[in-house]
């Protein structure tokens, strides 16, 4: 940029692209269906491994750069060996993770430059669910917080904005917090 | 018949273009299903009043001239105004003629009712955007037992069966009816999807004063960032009131009103609610922030910061920890106030793109002759308000004008006389 009075924000997010390819998948609708994949195998105990590699969408088929492993277990207070996170654990990294790409991509997009951006995530759970002791509590979460420390070229207003257009356009915080659909079968 | 324009509506928007297309000796005829204002005398509710004050009653050639200009006109006292408004300049109104099919024919159209057949080159939409509701697909899945309502079908709380009511949505309709039914001893619960939150006043003046002021209301379709997102946004969380106040989520929970996030799915005997509400009172806060704040640099710009009241901006919305499920058993009516959409069923199928949305660039249509008035976010932001509608009728009455110069030398086409 030779433009000196606009600084240069660079927080690694190609705002350019994504603006891009929002207007080419409003123009080609079928284009924008995607696919997301995983399998799972179990492992022993309550240790699995999640594998993660293809995904189809833009109309094709794509690979990504490595297969991504995801191990997952119950701790040791459970009887088990800890041989990676709770499933939960990782619904709240997921959680996070989708909204602190959502942050960062919002604040390119609006101008802003971010020094260091940090989520902490916590997710309460009666254990009473999912052990069947009382049928009125849930197996899922009572309710899950997100707190954001944001250090960025902007006043609290904007910064909070950020935080909530995040929000608005998260695929994860949608999956959380709204029902979905599952059917699970055996073949 | 024959006849250069027929007009379909007589509402606020069909008197406004009638007004106009008067003004420029066009002959036309305004065509209506009932009377003029059909749609306040059959499918509104009995408390109903505008949400703008009296003042901002400003149709071409027309305006609120009574003694309480920030009051806020009743049903009935709307009613009376266009029907009032309509004798002011003599629109040519046929009441009580439907409207059944608009066809293209040669390079203009042909219009079929029940009472006849008018050939004309040149038709205006003005059935308005509240023609039918919004519903969501989980409608269909409450058991049968419930009796479900739309806000166009809402009168009063006598008209419901006894039994706590589901209101779904929380913009104008939503929190005025919820509100109404719980002042009526009713126990409510509101779903609370997108909205926008806005005071009743600020600093002193009405909060539709200060939209006008600062130019909200008067930005123009080209110059937003994202027209089709402007027009989808909900209406304002407004009450218009004998006296004026408040009506937000707030106010809504100090009586009583029980407060869940967007109505998402029936599950079972169970409704299930999105448990995004945090985020989306959040958000709604932080632009009526944004929008408090940009009145506040207007007022000092303008030198009025001395002799207006302080800027107390209102409390956070506290929803607090709300239910993600509510057991279906505990409803005995379930009212959608899950917003409107306009419809033109009659209308030929080529105006439409293929997704069946009516193709027009700010109420231009795609096809030569064909104008759509009354509409959120038609030409301005003020396009569906009856303070709005006349400047955008003022340009497509321009527009339409030099459509009929192109098609006919003006001194074969037949003018109303005076």
């Amino acid at each position: 940029m030779t433009d000196t009075d606009t600084p240069t924000v660079d927080n690694g997010v190609n705002v350019e692209a994504l603006l891009g390819a929002r207007q080419a998948l409003t123009d080609a609708p079928q284009a924008a269906l995607f696919q997301w994949r995983a399998s799972c195998e179990w492992v022993n105990g309550t240790h699995s491994r999640s594998t993660v590699s293809g995904f189809s969408g833009l109309g094709e088929e794509h690979t990504h750069r490595q297969e991504f492993v995801l191990d997952a277990d119950h701790p040791e207070v459970f009887a088990s060996q800890d041989n990676g996170p709770t499933p939960p654990e990782i619904v709240l990294g997921a959680l996070a993770s989708c909204l602190t790409a959502g942050v960062a991509t919002v604040a390119t997009n609006r101008g802003v430059q971010l020094r260091s951006v940090t989520a902490t995530i916590e997710g309460g759970m009666d254990l009473q669910g999912i052990l069947g002791i009382d049928g009125d509590v849930r197996n899922g979460f009572d309710g899950i917080k997100v707190t954001y420390d944001i250090d960025a070229d902007a006043p609290k207003a904007d910064i909070e904005a950020i935080v909530a257009q995040s929000q608005k356009r998260s695929a994860v915080f949608d999956i959380v917090a709204n029902p979905t659909t599952i059917h699970v079968e055996v073949t | 018949m024959r006849t250069p324009v027929v007009v379909i509506g007589a509402g606020q928007a069909g008197l406004a273009m009638s007004h106009h297309l008067t003004g420029r000796a066009i002959d036309h005829v305004v065509l209506d299903r009932g009377e003029v204002a059909q749609s306040w005398r059959t499918e509104r509710w009995d408390s109903l009043r505008l949400l703008t004050p009296n003042w901002m009653s400003r149709l071409p050639g027309y305006r609120y001239r009574g003694d309480d200009p920030d009051g806020f006109m009743t049903k009935d006292d709307t009613i009376a105004f266009l029907d009032d408004y309509g004798r002011s300049f003599g629109a040519p109104v046929r009441t009580h003629v439907t409207v059944e099919e608009v066809r293209l024919r040669g390079s203009g159209f042909e219009v079929t009712t029940d009472a006849g057949v008018w050939s004309c080159d040149a038709v205006v939409a003005a059935t308005g955007a509240s023609s039918e509701p919004r519903r969501p697909a989980v409608a269909a899945d409450l058991p049968g037992r419930i009796d479900q309502l739309t806000a166009l079908q809402y009168r009063n709380p006598d008209q419901l069966a006894d039994g706590e009511v589901l209101v779904v949505g929380a913009s104008a309709s939503g929190v005025q009816i919820a509100d109404e039914l719980r002042r009526s001893g009713r126990h409510v619960t509101v779903a609370v999807g997108e909205h926008v939150r806005l005071p009743r006043r600020y600093r002193g003046h009405d909060i539709h004063w200060w939209l006008d002021a600062v130019g909200h209301l008067d930005e123009r379709y080209e110059e937003v960032d994202d027209i089709d997102r402007a027009r989808r946004l909900p209406s304002l969380q407004l009450v218009g009131s004998s006296r004026p106040r408040t009506l937000d989520l707030n106010t809504l929970i100090a009586t009583g009103v029980e407060v869940v996030g967007r109505f998402m799915r029936v599950a079972g005997t169970r409704a299930q609610f999105s448990g995004a509400l945090a985020h989306l009172v959040a958000n709604a806060d932080l632009k009526l922030n944004r929008l408090l704040a940009r009145i506040d640099e207007f007022a000092l710009e303008h030198g009025l910061d001395a002799e207006l009241t302080e800027a107390t901006r209102p409390p956070a919305t506290a929803v607090g920890t709300v239910p993600t499920e509510l057991d279906l058993g505990r409803f005995a009516t379930v009212i959608w106030a899950t917003g409107y959409r306009p419809s033109f069923p009659w209308l030929d199928r080529a105006a439409f793109d293929q997704r069946g949305r009516l193709v027009h660039d700010g109420g231009a249509g795609a096809l030569p002759g064909l104008y759509v008035l009354g509409l959120p976010f038609l030409r301005r932001r003020k396009s569906s308000f009856i303070d709005g509608v006349g400047p955008d009728a003022a340009e497509l009455a321009g527009h339409l004008h030099a459509h009929l110069d192109r098609r006919v030398p003006p001194a074969a086409r037949i003018t109303r006389a005076g």
